[in-house]
Formats: structure tokens, sequence, C-alpha cells
């Protein structure tokens, strides 16, 4: 056992010393996160021109475009339901659980040295990735929401809580399948080659562009199989619930995020161990 | 104190698990400066992450209750698209120590000037090396991860480097890792070969460069004849395709 009456000589924080105690290492860890997350930052948008301002720029013009498509092709649906807050929940809720695999798989390779300090983790590596994920989509969720109210094509939430849980559900499920695909990704780089194929499946399937109470019981059965859609529907109820029927299933979105989530925790201490040599 | 317990470690390569470590064991205490010997491809970096902590053992433990350094002017954790300035400010952040008073110390010791702002990604190797040699200074260990010997910049830096870590550090733990055992000399007290996946204490510099001698000495003997036993391979090889060239028919 550590001798733990032998001072660390004021070391700098972060010593598995230090680590022991859950609110210290909380702290580190979530300075560690922070460091990560600025220099993604830069480096991925860097300090000229608009600089991070890129990071809900890049989202906000994929959902502007899909939106103006849908709002153009309006009359031919026929349909009631408002298809700016349609198009806005469905295409930046996608992004959620389809841009942060996406940034996780793959990410050993080019942040391997960064683990030679040693407070630095792969969970603290992909952890920064996600939020700073997170944190994009949701700003353009929330600027797009309030500039399409200014604009008149939007009215605001019925119920403002529904959404912020929906919106978490989605970022909780998002994070669960991107900490399963991103350690996943190193061992099998096949993983690598199908996300964007099944990425583009499950954009179809998941109720991104469609109604659940479009379909008959049978299919709509099957398609909540998929965790997301429940989610979805939930978080498109809570913005203009009284003009469709929504259908979901929380108990089982939270049961199958959980254990995904925990899948992919142990994938994560996998890839710490790193038995699979690269060089 | 920094122990390792059993140590094992094993990767998965292509042709099948590969045994780099079995039970090895080592304790550096504080203040003692301890020089590991290896030939190319003895597991020598894979020591060096290993102690880290970029990676984790197969079996075993490293307990450690000194902080340790990265390895000492290592640049692979540069960011390329960043400067050396931001690529400094990140280490700060991770450690959480001051910034301003450390880039002062970086600019003056690196002797970069205006590049500091530039992007690492442009920088020549010399200059990639003595930012990552200033930068390994700013953070305060109990024990410093030295890989390979430091050949950063010319004589006059090279002197600065020796100073500041070897004259100015000296009480701190140090783990140097080598294939020079006249470098390990210099600066080391106790003396350590890594070969065959275990760690063996030689008792001073000149027992231990002796044993290393007769190692490379092996190896080479070794190697002269893998090459024999090939080129013999080789002509068997030729003689035969040139019996069976002999056996077939003439075709015109």
């Amino acid at each position: 056992m550590p001798t733990s009456d032998q001072p660390t000589n004021g070391g700098p924080a972060g010593d598995r010393a230090e680590r022991v105690l859950p609110l210290k290492g909380l702290k580190a860890q979530a300075r560690i996160v922070w460091a990560l997350l600025l220099r993604e930052i830069i480096t991925r948008f860097g300090r000229r021109n608009i600089g991070f301002l890129w990071l809900f720029v890049e989202p906000a013009m994929f959902v502007i475009v899909i939106t103006a498509i849908w709002t153009a092709t309006h009359d031919l649906h026929r349909s009631q339901i408002p298809i700016a807050a349609f198009t806005l929940t469905g295409y930046t809720s996608m992004l959620m659980w389809r841009n942060t695999p996406s940034r996780c798989i793959g990410a050993l390779s080019s942040n391997q040295s960064l683990l030679y300090h040693r407070q630095v983790t792969m969970l603290d590596i992909y952890l920064a990735r996600i939020i700073l994920e997170f944190a994009g989509v949701t700003t353009s969720f929330m600027v797009l929401g309030l500039l399409m109210w200014m604009g008149g094509w939007l009215e605001p939430p019925e119920n403002v809580l529904q959404v912020i849980g929906g919106w978490g559900l989605l970022a909780w499920f998002g994070m669960a399948l991107a900490l399963t695909l991103g350690p996943l990704s190193e061992r099998y780089p096949a993983v690598q080659k199908l996300w964007s194929p099944i990425a583009i499946l499950l954009f179809i399937l998941s109720g991104t562009s469609f109604l659940l109470d479009t379909f008959p019981p049978t299919v709509r059965y099957w398609l909540l199989w998929l965790p997301m859609t429940s989610g979805l529907e939930y978080l498109r109820e809570g913005f203009f619930g009284s003009q469709f029927k929504a259908h979901y299933d929380l108990e089982y979105m939270c049961t199958a995020t959980m254990v995904l989530m925990l899948f992919g925790l142990t994938q994560v201490r996998r890839v710490a161990l790193n038995e699979t040599i690269i060089a | 104190m920094i122990r390792l317990e059993n140590v094992s470690k094993v990767y998965h390569t292509a042709q099948g698990p590969r045994e780099i470590f079995r039970d090895v064991n080592l304790t550096v205490e504080k203040g003692e400066h301890v020089g590991i010997l290896g030939r190319n491809g003895a597991g020598k970096s894979t020591l060096v992450r290993l102690i880290s902590g970029a990676e984790r053992p197969t079996s075993g433990r490293i307990v450690r209750d000194m902080s340790i350094s990265w390895p000492i002017a290592f640049s692979g954790g540069f960011h390329q698209r960043l400067s050396g300035k931001d690529n400094l400010r990140f280490i700060c952040r991770v450690y959480g120590v001051d910034f301003r008073p450390r880039l002062e110390f970086v600019e003056r010791f690196s002797e970069l000037g205006p590049y500091i702002n530039e992007p690492v990604g442009v920088y020549s190797s010399g200059m990639r090396a003595k930012l990552a040699f200033a930068i390994s200074m700013v953070v305060d260990f109990d024990c410093y991860l030295i890989d390979e010997v430091m050949a950063v910049g010319d004589e006059r830096f090279r002197e600065k480097c020796e100073l500041e870590l070897f004259q100015r550090r000296r009480d701190r733990a140090m783990i140097i890792i080598s294939h020079s055992s006249r470098y390990l000399k210099q600066h080391c007290n106790r003396f350590v070969i890594l070969e065959d996946g275990r760690l063996e204490e030689y008792e001073d510099a000149d027992t231990a460069r002796m044993a290393y001698k007769r190692l490379i000495k092996r190896e080479a003997k070794m190697e002269v004849k893998r090459q024999h036993e090939a080129e013999k391979a080789k002509k068997k090889a030729r003689l035969a395709m040139m019996e069976r060239e002999a056996a077939l028919p003439i075709s015109t």
C-alpha cells in the first residue's frame, strides 16, 4: 500500500492520493475536461474569423436548409403540424446522437499522446468532445428557436420543462452511444466505416422526418425499439403536443440508454488498457 | 515512491499475443536516479508508457505516491495547429498551474521569440524540441521521467537543459531510459538493464555497462548468424529454381 504519511511535496493536483477523495477527484476531472474542451475549440475552429461561433453555425445551417425545404413543400403535405417546430426538433435532436459518436470514433489515435499526462484519461477526451458537440447543437437549437419565434414561424414550446427533459434524454442517449462506438472503433475498424451508413438508416427510422402517429400500431411498436424515437416524440409533445398524439416509452428509453452507457464505460476502460498495438 | 509490482504487459498483434514484460518489479524512492538501459525493441517505450500512466499493465500494478512527469522534452502531445503559447496554456490548465509566470519562463528559456505565437506545425524540429523541453520544466514533479538522451539544440542550449534538470532538480527522483550507458553513468546512481521483458539491477555503472556490452555482442553475433542462414536459404532456393528450369521442356 502507498504510505500516505509521505507528503507529495506540493506536486500538481490530480495525483492518485488526491483522486481518492471523490469531490477533489471530480474537480480535477472537470478541470481536465475543460482544458481539453478549450483545446478542441481552438484546434477545430481556430482563433481567426468567427472562431468558436462555427460551433453552432455548422448545425444551424444544416437545420435552416432542411427547414426551408420542408416549408417550401409545406402545401404538398397538407398537414396540420407546425412545420418549423417539427423540423427544428427533428434535425437538431438527430445531430445530438449522430455527431457525438462521429466525434468519438477514432479519437484515440489523434489524442493518444495526451495520455502521457497522467491525469488525462480516454474518458476525459471523449467527454470533452461530447460536451463540445452538445454545446454546439444546443446553442443552435436555442438560437434558431428564438429566431424562428421572432420571425413568426414558430410558437414557443407549450411545456418548456418537458422540452428540457426530452433534450436531456436525447443528450444522455447520444453520450451513451458515443461512449460505446468510440472505444469499439479502436478495436473494430469496421465501426468507423459503417457508422455513416448506419447513421443514415437510423436517421430515416428515428422519426426525424415523421410523426409516429402517422403509422399503424405495429409499425409504431417496432419503431419504438429505437430509444431516440421515444426521446424525440417526448420532446415534440413538449413543443406542440396539443396538435398531435405523441407515442413514447420513456421507461424503455431510460433502461436501454443506461445499459448502453454502462457497456460503453466498460469499453472505455478497455481502450485505456490498450492491448492492440498500433505501431 | 513509485513501485512496479509484478507488472506484465501483453500486446495482441497480428501474429498473436506478444509478451513485452513478465512480472517486472521495480521500486524508485524519493531522490533516486534510476537509469534503465535497453536495446532498441527491448520495450523501453512501453515501460515509459506504463510508468507515466499512458497505458495500464495487463496484470500487476503500479503504485505511485509521488507525482510523476510526462516524458521530458516529449513533443508528441503538441497539437500542430496550436501555437506554442496555446500548447503551454493547455498544459497549465491540465496541471492546474498559473499560466502567466510560466509563459515568461518558456519564452525566455526556449528562445523562440515571436514564433511562440505561431502554430507548432511550422516549427523546425529543433524549435519544437526547445519548446518541449521548456514546457517540461513548468510543472513541479517529485519524479521526472526522461526517455532517451536529450539532444536538444546546440551545445549551449544542451548545457542550459542540463543545468535546469540535473542541477536545479537534483533532489528529485528521476527515471532515465536510454541506450547509452555513458549517459546514464553521468546522471544516475542506480543501474538497471531491460532485456527479454525483465529488469535486472546492477551494482554500479561499470558492471551494468559490461553486461550491456555482452548483450549487444551476443545480439550482433546472432544477427550475423541470422544473415548467414538467410543467405544460405536464398542460395538454396535459387539452385532449386535453376534445376526446375533446366528440367522444363524447351518450348519454341
